[in-house]
C-alpha cells in the first residue's frame, strides 16, 4: 500500500514542476480579471471624486476647472482649492443635513429592527420545507422596483389619501393631518422599503440558534421574555450587527425616499447632493460632500465591522 | 419545530401586513376607473390601455431590459470569478483589497457610487476617448460593477456550502485546472449562477440613483421615466406599470421558492427510500449469515443510519 502510494506521489510532484509556473500564471490572470475591473471601476472613481472636489466650479464642459495646467507652455501650476470643504463646515445647511441624515437612519434602523426581529423569529422556528416559502413571501418586495413601492405609500398618505379618508370618515379627525412630506414619513419609508435585509441576517443568525438552550432555561423555570434577552438576543447579535449596517449606512445616503415623501425641510445629505449635482450644476460641492459623507460613513462601519468580527471570534 | 409564541404570531402578521398592504392597495387602485384614490368608479382596464399607448414608457422599459440582461451577464462572470478567487485560493497578496472591494457596494450610498462613476467616465472620456459620451455603454459599465459584488455573494455562500473534494478528486486524476473548474465547479454552481444573474437582472432594472448619474440625453431608463412622473404625483397608470411588474417578479418568486420546497422534499424521500433499500438488503445479507439474529438486528440499524447520514450529506 504505502510502496504503490510513494512513486505516484513522487511522479505527482515531479510532474507539477513545469505546470507549476504555468498553473500559478493562470490563477493571477483568474485573480486579476476582477481585481482590474474592481480597482478601475470601484477604486479609481473615488480618486476623481477627490480631485475634483479640489477644484473650482467653472461655467465649462465639464463644469469643473483643471488641478493643473501649463502657463505659457513652460511653468506647471496646480490651483488646489479647499475652498469646498471650508464652506462644507461654515454653512449650517450641511452640517444640519448631515446630522439630520445620521439622525433619520439611526431611528429607522432602530424601528426597522423591532419590526423585523419577530418575523426572522417566527420563520426560524418553521420546519425547513416552509422556511423556504415564508423566506419568499418576506423577501418578494425586495425583488420589486423599491421606486414602486415608495410611490405605493404616496397614495396612501397624501392628504387626500386613504389614511386620512378613513380619519374623517370615522370621524378621528376634522381636518386631513399632514402624513405625506414629513419626517414620519420618511421613517416609515426607510422601515418599508429595508425591511428584508434587516431580516434576512437576523433569520441567518435564529436559524442555527440551539433551541435546547431556550427549552432548558424554560425547565429552569425561565419566563419567555427572560430567555429572550439572555439568550435568544445575546446569540443573534451578530445578525443584528449586520443587519442593522445593511439598514443604517444605504438609508444616511437615501435619496429617493426623502425625494418624494419627506418635506422640503426633511435635511438629508443624499438629496443636498443630489442637489448640488443636478440643480446647482456645482459638481466640486457635490464631490466634497460625498468625499465627507465617505468619511462619517465608513468610519463606524468600520469600527462596527471589526467589533463584529472580534465578537465572533470570542464566541468561536 | 417548537410552538409559536402568540406575541410573535401578531408581531409577524402585522409585519406582513404592513408589507404587503400598500402593494395591494396599489394593485387593486390599478383597476378602478377614477382618478381618485378614495373613490372606487368601478373596475376598468383603462390605465393599462393608457400605459400600452405611453411610447415613452415602453421605449424605456425596453432600454433598460436590454441594460439589465447585458449587466447581469457581465457581473455573473465577474462575481462569479471573484467569488471563486475569495473561497477557493486561499490567501493571496490584495485579498482583503479585493473582499473589501467587493462588499462595499452593499452598503455604498447610490448617491456616491453614481457620482464617483459619472466623474471616473467624464475623465475618461477626456484622457482616452472612451467611453464615447454617456449612454448604453456607461450604464452597462456601472450596473454591471454593482451587480457583480451581489453575484460574488451568492457564489461565495454557494461555494462554502460545497465542500472541495469533487474538484480535488478531478485534479488528482489529472484535469487541468481550468477543466476542473468548466466540468465539475460550473455545473454544481449552476443554480448560484442562475439565482445571481436574476439578482443582477432585477438590482439594475431598478436601479435610478446611478443611472441617473450615468445616463445621457435619450437614454431615460424605465425608473428614472417613473420617477419623474411620481415627483408630479399619483398617476393610475404607474399603478396598472406595478401591477404588471409585480405580478411576474411575484409569479418567479413563488415558482423558484415552490421548486426549491419540491426539490428538499424530493430529497428528503428519496434519502429515506436508499435508507429502506439498504435495510432490506442488509436483512437479506445478514439472515443467512448471522445465525444470531440479535446480532443481526443491530447491524442492519447501525448500517440504516450510516446510510441516512451519507443520504444527508449528498443533499446538502
Amino acid at each position: 500500500m504505502t510502496a504503490s502510494a510513494h512513486p505516484k506521489q513522487a511522479a505527482r510532484t515531479t510532474a507539477s514542476e513545469p505546470s507549476g509556473l504555468s498553473q500559478r500564471l493562470g490563477r493571477m490572470s483568474v485573480t486579476a480579471i476582477p481585481m482590474v475591473w474592481l480597482l478601475a471601476f470601484f477604486a479609481l472613481p473615488f480618486v476623481f471624486v477627490l480631485k475634483i472636489s479640489l477644484a473650482e466650479a467653472d461655467i465649462a464642459v465639464p463644469p469643473y476647472t483643471a488641478l493643473l495646467s501649463w502657463v505659457d507652455d513652460k511653468v506647471l501650476s496646480i490651483r488646489i482649492d479647499f475652498g469646498k470643504f471650508l464652506f462644507l463646515f461654515e454653512d449650517n445647511l450641511y452640517l444640519a443635513a448631515y446630522v439630520g441624515s445620521l439622525k433619520i437612519a439611526a431611528v429607522s434602523t432602530f424601528f426597522c429592527l423591532l419590526v423585523a426581529f419577530p418575523i426572522a423569529l417566527f420563520i426560524a422556528r418553521q420546519s425547513a420545507e416552509m422556511r423556504l416559502l415564508w423566506l419568499a413571501v418576506v423577501m418578494l418586495p425586495f425583488w420589486t422596483s423599491m421606486l414602486l413601492r415608495v410611490y405605493a405609500w404616496i397614495g396612501i398618505l397624501q392628504s387626500n389619501g386613504i389614511v386620512n379618508s378613513v380619519l374623517v370618515w370615522l370621524g378621528v379627525i376634522d381636518e386631513p393631518l399632514a402624513l405625506l412630506q414629513t419626517d414620519f414619513a420618511v421613517y416609515l419609508g426607510i422601515v418599508y422599503t429595508y425591511l428584508p435585509f434587516m431580516v434576512l441576517p437576523l433569520y441567518a443568525t435564529l436559524e442555527k440558534l440551539d433551541e435546547t438552550l431556550l427549552e432548558a432555561s424554560a425547565d429552569l423555570g425561565a419566563r419567555p421574555a427572560t430567555s429572550f434577552f439572555t439568550i435568544t438576543l445575546p446569540l443573534a447579535l451578530p445578525g443584528v450587527v449586520a443587519g442593522c449596517v445593511l439598514v443604517f449606512v444605504p438609508a444616511v445616503g437615501e435619496f429617493v425616499i426623502p425625494a418624494l415623501m419627506g418635506g422640503p425641510d426633511t435635511l438629508m445629505i443624499g438629496r443636498v447632493l443630489w442637489d448640488e449635482f443636478f440643480s446647482n450644476r456645482d459638481w466640486p460641492m457635490a464631490s466634497a460632500v460625498a468625499i465627507v459623507m465617505l468619511i462619517v460613513l465608513v468610519v463606524p462601519v468600520m469600527l462596527l465591522r471589526s467589533r463584529g468580527r472580534q465578537q465572533s471570534f470570542g464566541h468561536g | 419545530m417548537r410552538r409559536q409564541g402568540r406575541f410573535i404570531t401578531v408581531m409577524t402578521t402585522a409585519g406582513l401586513v404592513f408589507l404587503y398592504a400598500p402593494i395591494i392597495t396599489m394593485m387593486a387602485l390599478s383597476f378602478n376607473s377614477s382618478r381618485l384614490v378614495t373613490v372606487w368608479g368601478g373596475f376598468s382596464l383603462q390605465w393599462y390601455r393608457e400605459l400600452i399607448s405611453n411610447q415613452a414608457l415602453l421605449d424605456g422599459a425596453w432600454l433598460s431590459i436590454e441594460i439589465a440582461a447585458l449587466s447581469a451577464t457581465v457581473a455573473v462572470v465577474l462575481g462569479t470569478l471573484a467569488g471563486y478567487v475569495l473561497s477557493r485560493f486561499g490567501p493571496f497578496r490584495g485579498k482583503v483589497a479585493m473582499a473589501g472591494m467587493i462588499s462595499a457596494p452593499l452598503v455604498m450610498p447610490e448617491v456616491i457610487t453614481g457620482l464617483s462613476l459619472l466623474l471616473l467616465f467624464v475623465a475618461m472620456e477626456d484622457l482616452i476617448g472612451w467611453p464615447a459620451g454617456r449612454g448604453l455603454t456607461t450604464l452597462v459599465l456601472s450596473h454591471a460593477t454593482f451587480c457583480m459584488a451581489y453575484v460574488a455573494i451568492v457564489v461565495q455562500s454557494r461555494l462554502a456550502q460545497m465542500d472541495g473534494t469533487l474538484e480535488e478528486a478531478a485534479l488528482d486524476l489529472g484535469a487541468r485546472p481550468w477543466r476542473a473548474f468548466i466540468d465539475v465547479t460550473l455545473p454544481m454552481l449552476a443554480p448560484a449562477l442562475i439565482s445571481g444573474w436574476l439578482l443582477a437582472f432585477t438590482l439594475s432594472f431598478d436601479d435610478l440613483v446611478i443611472s441617473s448619474f450615468v445616463s445621457g440625453p435619450g437614454s431615460s431608463t424605465l425608473p428614472m421615466l417613473i420617477f419623474s412622473k411620481v415627483r408630479l404625483g399619483v398617476s393610475p397608470d404607474v399603478n396598472a406599470l406595478a401591477t404588471i411588474m409585480i405580478t411576474v417578479v411575484g409569479l418567479c418568486v413563488f415558482l423558484y421558492a415552490w421548486q426549491a420546497r419540491r426539490k428538499l422534499h424530493v430529497m428528503k424521500q428519496q434519502a429515506a427510500r436508499h435508507n429502506r433499500e439498504r435495510i432490506l438488503q442488509v436483512e437479506a445479507i445478514s439472515q443467512p449469515i448471522s445465525a444470531n439474529a440479535n446480532s443481526a438486528g443491530k447491524g442492519r440499524t447501525a448500517c440504516g443510519s450510516e446510510f441516512w447520514k451519507q443520504g444527508e450529506t449528498a443533499s446538502t
